[in-house]
């Protein structure tokens, strides 16, 4: 049976693999047929994350995508790509009044310099196929929503955003397209990393009943929004954003 | 590290509570201007005054002013 969602033969970059959403979309794009290389800083999480996903011939690529250096070996490293997932992203709590600028260079360099760079190098290394897609997770935050606390998150997120319509209509040109997932709250442990230091109050301050659908939300659900994303389905879609936030955004 | 400058840095943290409404032994917790904000301003205060890191669980065990000064500096 054809089925316009597989992934069958195509080769699909995930960086951030090693845990949460990164690591739900490898596992599912493995059962959708896909051959994924797998990137994030931590080799023996994302071994953990290839022993949970069906087929062979996965690949490893250690590299931390916050510096430039290793975002060229990255990409000198992979094979040529039908589509990838940008996914790598890092959360940080800090009121706007205490700012500090190397904070706010950091969180840029992991959520949204790393993505553009990747992508950009992609291009130009001609290491992505005419035809492929590139699927950034942002979030609903900072591209739909405030959240208070999270501001250079949101920042971080909204550039992205903005490097996705202008990318979107120049990549056209050459048959590859680009989308973004934008997942409402999906707990994972992005969040116990934001705990270490804030613990609960901050994210249940977003109480599940502001989810219509009353629950958060799961990798899994990002990572069939990305799936049809990288898919032959979604041929005629680039430059949008599909959100999937259990109508978070309805209230 | 002085109390008397933990309370003037911790009042700093707040726009709209006055200063006279900071001592060693306010409960800043039941502050009307008390939010997940100002405690998320508290622990960043502390980060740049002290260069020390506390959470929101810490908070959630002192009572009093002095309670967390006595916590952070004990760090």
């Amino acid at each position: 049976m054809m089925n316009p969602f597989s992934l069958e033969g195509k080769t699909i970059l995930v960086t951030g693999a090693s845990s949460g959403i990164g690591r739900g979309i490898a596992i599912e794009c493995s059962k959708m047929g896909a051959t994924v290389v797998l990137n994030a800083r931590n080799e023996e999480r994302l071994r953990e994350t290839v022993s949970m996903m069906t087929g062979k011939n996965h690949q490893i690529v250690i590299a931390d995508i916050a510096y430039q250096e290793e975002i060229d070996r990255l990409v000198a490293e992979i094979p040529s790509l039908d589509g990838c997932v940008l996914c790598a992203g890092i959360p940080q709590v800090c009121p706007v009044k205490h700012f500090k600028r190397q904070d706010i260079e950091d969180i840029f360099s992991v959520n949204t310099f790393a993505p553009i760079m990747i992508t950009s190098s992609l291009v130009k290394k001609k290491k992505i196929h005419k035809g492929s897609s590139v699927v950034l997770v942002e979030s609903i935050s900072g591209v739909f929503v405030g959240t208070k606390g999270d501001v250079s998150y949101n920042a971080s997120k909204a550039a992205l955003n903005g490097f996705l319509k202008g990318a979107a209509l120049e990549l056209a040109g050459q048959g590859i397209r680009i989308n973004a997932v934008n997942p409402g709250l999906v707990p994972t442990n992005i969040l116990n990393l934001t705990n270490e230091m804030f613990a609960e109050t901050h994210h249940t301050d977003i109480m599940v009943d502001s989810y219509p659908l009353k629950r958060y939300g799961i990798p899994e659900d990002i990572a069939y929004g990305c799936i049809y994303l990288l898919s032959d389905a979604s041929s005629w879609v680039t430059g949008t954003n599909l959100v999937i936030d259990g109508g978070y955004l309805l209230n | 590290m002085e109390l008397k400058e933990f309370i003037t840095n911790f009042a700093a943290e707040f726009d709209e509570t006055p200063e006279e409404a900071f001592a060693p032994a306010t409960e800043f917790k039941t502050l009307d201007e008390w939010n997940s904000l100002t405690a998320l301003s508290i622990i960043a205060m502390v980060d740049d005054n002290y260069n020390k890191t506390i959470t929101v669980a810490n908070l959630r065990t002192c009572n009093t002013i002095e309670d967390l000064f006595n916590f952070v500096a004990a760090l």
